[in-house]
């Protein structure tokens, strides 16, 4: 179990304001969805509270030391991230991009052993990859390289996850499965944080919200306080009808 | 770990064929026994100059030198997560030869050449890391692309030199450009570090193997990203300078050889680094063995050969993999 939390803390956007600054805690449990439209600083929020970046001002916090003192592999042991972009750089299988997701765990003599290689298959098992375990990640869909990176990150097995766009590319029973794995990692007593464009994937599987606007203005809270329609049409800059479905609210664009 | 230890091994045995190779022809052919004897302290006053005076010696630094360039286009590419880089893309053996060149043409030989070719070598890999770097950090695309034009500059200056060069001196410093094993008698210094990179890069192994899938990853599983870049590029500029420093400019190796054996055995760099070691070594002891027998008692240049007999290697293997 581990807390993130971010204090006083402005995100660095060139050429922005500093906005509101955010001081906000992950919680084990918690699922937090950060939306907000484009170029609103998601992705680069989640890469600052991963340590990947410097802020302008403010604190991250990792179980209540500053993430800019712990060393990158002490940090990776707690925190994993899923990227919105993927570079690749020389061929790989599948179970061996997976299998890098054990690599803080290892001392740099160890090579991966049995059970580093249990965790991986456990991983692509979950998410729908044994099939694939041989193949070139070259060669795999928009959506099959999604879910290898949310099973990389599986294998690193954090106890925080921050997750850019993770139902990016991904076709609907997989959108679902990934946000049901998400969920069910909170409720196993590990955190989620995740940029989300879907209002209703936000509405149904987060129990908090955070909401940034372009200006670096931003508003956070439990989901049923910030789920108000008048703020997420102010949001996007689009208007919205609501239903009502399963319990859920469901946002569709207005005519 | 057996299949880190089978291709190591079989290139291993590639490597010691070549040497014994290397030893037995020329000039004088000798058995394998004769070398044997010899190597045990035994054997005719001839065979004894011939090997451990002449033969040895070169044939020990065209290994060293072949497994340095090797290793350090190796790190090349996984630094900037390009095949296409290798230390002479980059500008390194152009700042060298320059080095090298100058000495030359101010008349001076032996230990001044030599120097000459490893401050080339440190003040090419200064400017394109500190152009490169300018403000805010540097990408793999602008190193290269700075690489890419400070090279060319280099290739200016040589040809600007070779232009006033008076004609006698012309063929040693045309040798040098193409690599030349005829003067290296010191295969200790590049031996030992090359010994040294491949026992340092089995523990950094995993991390270049990270690293190899971009630094914000690297940096997210646990890789001080930062360090490591520069600890690979100040490694592999070192590598190149001292292969340069013995054996002039040998083009080809750095490129070639990571990448057949990529395409051979998979991207672990644990595996990859050591064999790049024993390959590219093997590949410039047979292409030497060749350049000093095939026009004997002339002499080729080194870099003719390894160009002639990886052009063709290489494209097969592409091709093939397709």
């Amino acid at each position: 179990m581990s807390r993130l939390e971010a204090r006083r803390l402005v995100i660095d956007i060139p050429g922005r304001g500093d906005g509101r600054a955010l001081d906000v805690c992950l919680e084990p449990g918690q699922v937090w969805g950060v939306l907000g439209p484009n170029g609103a600083g998601k992705t680069t929020l989640l890469h600052t509270l991963a340590g990947l970046r410097a802020p302008r001002s403010g604190q991250v916090r990792l179980d209540g030391r500053p993430l800019s003192g712990l060393g990158r592999r002490q940090v990776a042991r707690r925190l994993g991230l899923v990227f919105q972009e993927r570079h690749d750089g020389f061929p790989a299988t599948v179970r061996e991009t997976a299998l890098i997701g054990r690599h803080p765990y290892l001392s740099p003599w160890q090579m991966e052993g049995a059970e580093e290689l249990r965790l991986a298959e456990a991983a692509l098992e979950r998410l729908d990859l044994t099939h694939l375990a041989e193949r070139l990640v070259g060669t795999l869909s928009g959506g099959e390289r999604q879910r290898l990176a949310i099973a990389t990150v599986l294998t690193q097995a954090p106890a925080l996850w921050l997750a850019d766009e993770p139902t990016n590319h991904l076709d609907l029973h997989h959108q679902t499965e990934v946000m049901a794995l998400l969920a069910e990692e909170a409720s196993a007593g590990r955190a989620v944080m995740m940029c989300l464009h879907d209002l209703n994937l936000a509405a149904r599987w987060c129990s908090h919200l955070l909401l940034l606007y372009p200006d670096g203005e931003a508003c956070w809270g439990s989901a049923e306080t910030m789920l108000v329609p008048a703020a997420l049409e102010a949001l996007y800059g689009q208007r919205l009808a609501t239903a009502w479905v399963d319990g859920a609210p469901v946002f569709v664009p207005a005519r | 770990m057996v299949a880190l230890t089978r291709p190591l091994g079989g290139l291993a045995l590639v490597a010691l064929a070549a040497l014994v190779l290397s030893l037995a022809l020329g000039s004088v052919s000798l058995s394998p026994g004769e070398i044997l004897a010899v190597l045990r302290g035994q054997g005719g006053p001839l065979a004894q100059t011939l090997i451990l005076e002449l033969r040895l010696p070169r044939s020990l630094s065209a290994f060293a030198v072949g497994g340095l360039l090797a290793v350090a286009g190796a790190l090349m590419q996984v630094l900037l997560r390009n095949p296409l880089a290798d230390p002479y893309v980059l500008g390194l053996s152009g700042g060298a030869s320059v080095g090298a060149l100058a000495a030359m043409l101010a008349g001076v030989g032996g230990l001044v050449v030599t120097g000459g070719a490893f401050a080339g070598a440190l003040l090419s890999t200064l400017l394109v890391f500190g152009l490169a770097h300018g403000r805010g950090g540097w990408t793999p695309a602008r190193l290269l692309l700075t690489g890419v034009v400070v090279a060319a500059g280099w290739g200016a200056v040589i040809t600007l030199m070779l232009a006033v060069t008076p004609a006698d001196r012309l063929p040693g410093m045309l040798y040098w450009l193409m690599g030349d094993l005829a003067y290296a008698r010191a295969p200790w210094p590049p031996l030992a570090l090359l010994l040294a990179v491949c026992l340092l890069v089995v523990p950094l192994g995993r991390s270049l193997n990270v690293l190899a899938r971009g630094p914000l990853q690297a940096a997210a599983l646990g890789v001080s990203v930062r360090r490591l870049e520069w600890g690979i590029y100040l490694g592999a500029s070192a590598l190149t300078a001292m292969a340069v420093t013995s054996a002039g400019s040998i083009g080809f190796v750095g490129l070639v050889v990571p990448h057949m054996l990529r395409l051979l055995l998979g991207n672990d760099q644990r595996l990859i680094l050591p064999a790049c070691a024993l390959a590219g070594g093997s590949l410039l002891l047979l292409a030497d063995t060749l350049a000093r027998t095939v026009i004997a008692p002339e002499q080729l240049p080194v870099g003719v050969i390894t160009a002639l007999l990886g052009v063709p290697t290489f494209l097969y293997l592409l091709y093939r993999s397709q």
